[in-house]
């Protein structure tokens, strides 16, 4: 079909040679940068899928003598527990991304709905935090966690440091200043009057927010939640700093210690590197479209 | 309800609604909400801006508080403990790292400003035309913003290992005495490291660039076709000028994402000969390997001033462009 159109719009207006020629240019070196760009993905996944006995005979920049196989993925995946890693974030990215999405929505909606005094400050407030190195706050952030008292039912050592609750928290805490700033822009563009007339109706607020204006906000929310998640997934920092136990840490966050330890050979570290970036990669594959407007919702609507 | 808010508002249609009715339209709207209404709206903004307060924004406070005392994080602060700027003398004056630690971080920006940003834009520039496969060169740009920083430290490890990596074997040094040492060489290894996260922020730019020039309205860049522009002259003369937000933004994220730089040079070797930055700094001292709490409190003080930079323009530039 995309020929059969090139062709019509050919027909209608005839190209002229050097237009053609600067397109295939343009072709030629967005293909170039293409494979400059995927190359050091594609070796990494060609160092993986080689046995280290073919690379240690033949060097690492050689064809593969016996054939490839997927043994350093099996290899990586049992010997360093993944299944387990991938759990640990689990437990932090769902409970995450679901209450940022709750607090955030619940913030933009009493912001963006109602007129408050001080509504833009806390906005403010809101995204420079979000904007604040993390490192900026670590110390004291850190000190916070190892002295406040938890009860034994959230927290198996009385505490929040090394606690999964802590790091949801921290996580939850920092990306609802960007969730709100996106949804908040959002819903400035949803009319005030089908608030009002919801309020005159004898709707409360907990129900308007759930049942009007949740709704209309579906492709903020979708977007938001697929940036989230990758965001909770790919951090590094959070955990490495707020956890000490090494089997607590979500998987991107343990991947440091398990290079010293499980990952003793390239081959082996490329398989568990790229393991651990599938969950990402899918969700991106997944859900690009919501992935990319959840950005540029961000950046534009600014 | 529709038709009193239209008597109340009649007159006034346009953007330049006047104090008078929207003042009127406020009373209006707080007389409909009831008592549990406004407690309900409370708790939703004033809970998370005490969480926001309690972790981020007090934790921030505490920092320059700590940064003059010599806090060593056991017990409490007392009146002892301060010490007044000394923290900010041994910066500047006797601890080796400090001085490299803010110079990487400016080399950083610069490399991300002057090479990984224009390339970007540019991308942004020849993919928002008409081309065939436009959505997929796009994805294949975009592909490694998807990834953890830290695993593009790993997959850029596999191209930098002295022996086994894949660069020092194409240019045959992997075997000899001459082999360049990408990481473990203090002169070049951050280099080594902000290409690698260049790689991550290229993609980064070129999808938010796209996203501004597709907000750009077409009849300006026709009506300049039709007055004879050049591409060139309509982009740098037409294009640039209207996405003046957009520009602010990137220039913004570059700069915070440079401040925020840790977790590549972290994998590579914590942050140490050759890759201090202020935020591994920050951790080494304070946190990981030694417990001088008000010096490296000190440090996120100095990293504090300076994102506060970019915050304040994001800020500023928002609230002159609302909506």
């Amino acid at each position: 079909m995309a020929v059969l159109a090139a062709a019509t719009r050919s027909r209608v207006r005839p190209q002229p040679l050097r237009r053609q020629l600067s397109r295939a240019a343009l072709h030629a070196f967005l293909v170039a940068m293409c494979v400059v760009w995927l190359f050091p993905l594609a070796w990494a996944i060609y160092e993986a899928l080689r046995p280290i006995s073919d690379t240690t005979l033949n060097g690492y920049l050689s064809w593969p003598s016996g054939g490839l196989s997927l043994d350093n993925f099996t290899t990586a995946w049992t010997q360093a527990n993944l299944p387990y890693f991938y759990l640990n974030t689990l437990y932090i990215a769902v409970p995450g991304v679901i209450l940022t999405l709750v607090i955030a929505s619940m913030l933009a909606f009493a912001m963006s709905q109602f007129n408050w005094k001080f509504n833009v400050l806390v906005l403010m407030i809101f995204t420079a935090g979000n904007l604040l190195p993390a490192q900026v706050i670590i110390i004291p952030l850190y000190w916070i966690y190892l002295n406040t008292p938890l009860p034994d039912f959230v927290s198996d050592n009385g505490l929040l440091y090394d606690q999964y609750i802590g790091i949801i928290l921290i996580h939850v805490v920092f990306q609802t200043g960007f969730a709100t700033f996106v949804l908040s822009n959002y819903m400035k563009t949803i009319t005030k009057e089908i608030t009002e007339s919801a309020l005159v109706d004898g709707a409360n607020v907990l129900r308007i927010w759930w049942s009007v204006i949740l709704p209309l906000c579906r492709p903020a929310l979708a977007a938001m939640a697929t940036l989230l998640f990758t965001f909770i997934y790919n951090d590094f920092f959070w955990a490495l700093i707020l956890m000490k136990s090494g089997d607590k840490r979500p998987i991107v966050s343990a991947l440091n210690n398990l290079q010293g330890e499980f990952f003793t050979n390239y081959n082996l570290l490329a398989a568990g590197a790229l393991l651990a970036a599938v969950p990402s990669v899918l969700v991106f594959i997944a859900f690009q479209k919501h992935f990319v407007r959840g950005l540029t919702l961000g950046a534009t609507k600014g | 309800m529709a038709e009193t808010t239209k008597t109340g508002t009649a007159p006034v249609t346009g953007k330049k609604a006047g104090t008078g009715a929207l003042v009127s339209r406020r009373r209006r709207r707080y007389s409909v909400l009831t008592r549990h209404d406004k407690l309900i709206l409370t708790l939703m903004v004033g809970i998370p801006l005490a969480f926001d307060v309690a972790l981020i924004w007090g934790p921030t406070l505490a920092s320059v508080v700590l940064s003059f005392t010599n806090w060593d994080g056991i017990g409490s602060v007392t009146a002892k403990n301060f010490v007044g700027v000394k923290n900010y003398e041994n910066l500047f004056g006797g601890y080796l790292f400090f001085r490299p630690a803010l110079y990487h971080n400016i080399i950083w920006l610069a490399f991300l400003t002057v090479v990984a940003t224009p390339i970007g834009i540019f991308l942004a520039v020849l993919l928002d035309r008409e081309i065939h496969g436009t959505r997929i060169y796009q994805s294949i740009f975009f592909m490694p913003v998807v990834l953890p920083l830290v695993v593009v430290g790993f997959i850029w490890e596999l191209q930098y290992a002295p022996t086994d990596g894949f660069i020092n074997n194409a240019l045959g040094i992997a075997k000899g005495h001459h082999l360049i040492d990408w990481l473990g060489n203090p002169s070049i290894n951050l280099l080594s490291a902000v290409v690698a996260a260049s790689w991550r922020h290229v993609g980064y730019v070129m999808v938010l660039y796209l996203a501004g020039l597709k907000s750009v309205d077409p009849t300006l860049r026709e009506a300049a076709k039709v007055d004879g522009a050049t591409e060139r002259q309509t982009f740098f003369r037409v294009v640039l000028p209207v996405m003046a937000p957009i520009n602010v933004i990137i220039v913004v994220i570059t700069t915070i994402e440079s401040l925020r730089a840790f977790d590549i040079a972290y994998i590579i070797n914590r942050g140490k000969n050759g890759l201090e930055l202020l935020s591994t700094l920050i951790t080494n001292n304070s946190l990981s390997e030694a417990s001088l709490v008000g010096f490296g409190s000190a440090i996120a003080v100095i990293l504090l001033l300076i994102s506060l930079v970019p915050i304040v323009s994001f800020l500023v530039s928002v609230n002159r462009n609302p909506t």
